[in-house]
């Protein structure tokens, strides 16, 4: 188990649960997020924070405070 | 800025309403899929579009006449779902639920498609007569994603339309299936979303416990128990005024549902997550089924300028020689056009001056007609035009480029 913001960059990942603050929670979960999705860091942002992530074919940036709360496991 | 009153105010609505017409149209869709660019095409308004989410913030109306019947389409706030407590989407669901539409229309973005059925199939929940169509064709067809419309119009049971915003023959074809919609006489509803066998069965339980009005329809009752189920207040509160049914005064509904709160999976955060689960692998068994990639890579090279663009050691330095570039183009490369558009008011300069002299025009007319006139103008319009048209066609070359700002949440 790892938290999402502990992933490399171009490493794949795949999500396990969301421990975010309920509304940001429910925004993930909506944006595809669910338990077993493959989710990979593509790019940090300038001063490293947002990071971009790959979800289900699309990108989406993420604030490093909520990957941190975002656990992951890399099968 | 984008957000005048002009754009999105009561006076857009006052203007359109006046105008008679017989069918109501909502058009929804996620953020920064066309959906202003197809409504503008659509009704010839020039409401302001941009290539950023989230610029509709109002409901905007405008009439559409096709085949001589008028329709009001209603432009609502681009959002990725209408579950959440943020403002948008609040408008946006409030007008899909509580408004007597005629039809829906549903705008996704044929480049990402799993993210934008999940908007279609919470639409599809909550009312009938949803058209979806699927834009943006041309992009996907650049990134090589092929989609199965015929296929995705009989595992959704609703119609389902590709467009192309610039071309005009792909939006009749958006408008005669809105047409078709709209007069048959039996209200369409998809294939809506099955819950796990538990989950259907408390719908059933809660669903007996509640009096109707007489006009709603099953979908309108199974929406409303859903809501019920994920517990959020201030829906409710709104279903009770606008649908008049009974909900926080019903105690043998109320007792029931305290009784199952006790069960963990039917605890509020629970039966959310499960929810919102269910919905999200259903578009993704959906998007299976009808979306091939040609290309695996298709984002790659949208990505690579995204990735020098905004890399720690490039990332500064490209925006800023950027901008050493437009203005040196604008202070000193500017001047050989300026100079070219300057030669060419010249040259109109002389010929005139020679008419007027032909024709012998007074002195104090040729001066301020022509003299003054013209070689102000000259400077001025000359340096202007250069310089603020190199400007914005910079902007625009740059705004093309990325993804990666598009993508934020």
């Amino acid at each position: 188990m790892q938290k999402l913001g502990q992933i490399a960059l171009n490493q794949t990942a795949y999500i396990d649960s969301i421990e975010c603050e309920e509304n940001i929670k429910r925004r993930l979960l909506e944006l595809g997020l669910i338990q077993g999705t493959k989710i990979k860091p593509v790019f940090k942002s300038p001063l490293g924070d947002p990071t971009a992530y790959e979800i289900r074919g699309t990108l989406i940036s993420i604030r490093n405070e909520e990957a941190n709360r975002i656990i992951v496991k890399t099968r | 800025m984008g957000l005048t009153v002009k754009s999105t105010g009561n006076q857009v609505f006052s203007k359109t309403n006046k105008k008679k017409y017989r069918y109501q149209i909502a058009i929804a869709g996620n953020p920064n899929v066309g959906k202003s660019t197809i409504f503008n095409a659509l009704t010839g308004m020039k409401q302001h579009t941009g290539n950023w989410p989230g610029k509709t913030v109002e409901n905007t109306t405008g009439i559409c006449t096709f085949h001589k019947e008028n329709y009001l389409l209603v432009d609502i706030p681009g959002t990725y779902s209408l579950m959440s407590n943020s403002e948008e989407e609040e408008i946006a669901r409030d007008y899909i639920c509580f408004t007597p539409l005629d039809a829906t229309v549903v705008i996704v973005d044929a480049t990402c498609l799993e993210r934008s059925l999940n908007l279609v199939e919470q639409i599809m929940e909550m009312t009938q007569n949803v058209i979806v169509c699927v834009n943006l064709l041309d992009e996907a067809q650049k990134k090589k994603i092929e989609i199965n419309l015929k296929k995705l119009e009989k595992i959704l049971g609703v119609p389902v339309v590709g467009t192309i915003a610039k071309k005009k023959k792909t939006l009749r074809i958006l408008m005669e299936t809105i047409e078709k919609t709209v007069k048959s006489k039996k209200k369409q509803e998809g294939k809506i979303i099955k819950y796990s066998q538990e989950i259907e069965e408390v719908i059933m339980n809660i669903q007996n416990k509640i009096e109707y009005h007489s006009s709603q329809t099953s979908l309108q009752k199974r929406w409303c128990v859903l809501k019920i189920l994920d517990g959020d207040e201030k829906i409710i509160q709104t279903i009770e005024k606008k649908q008049q049914i009974k909900i926080q005064k019903n105690e043998e509904l109320q007792n029931y549902l305290q009784k199952l709160r006790q069960q963990k999976e039917f605890q509020k955060q629970y039966i959310r997550d499960k929810l919102i689960n269910t919905i999200v692998k259903e578009t993704e068994e959906i998007c299976k089924e009808v979306v091939i990639f040609h290309e695996e890579d298709y984002q790659k090279k949208g990505r690579k300028i995204d990735k020098i663009l905004t890399s720690k050691i490039w990332g500064i330095p490209i925006m800023l020689a950027f901008l050493g570039i437009i203005l040196w183009i604008t202070i000193i490369g500017a001047n050989y056009p300026s100079q070219v558009l300057s030669a060419f008011f010249g040259k109109i300069q002389e010929y005139l001056e020679a008419w007027a002299s032909l024709y012998e025009i007074p002195v104090w007319l040729k001066g301020i007609a022509i003299d003054r006139n013209l070689s102000n103008r000259n400077m001025d319009s000359s340096c202007y035009a250069t310089t603020y048209g190199n400007i914005l066609s910079f902007i625009y070359f740059i705004r093309g480029l990325g993804s990666f700002t598009k993508n934020c949440i």
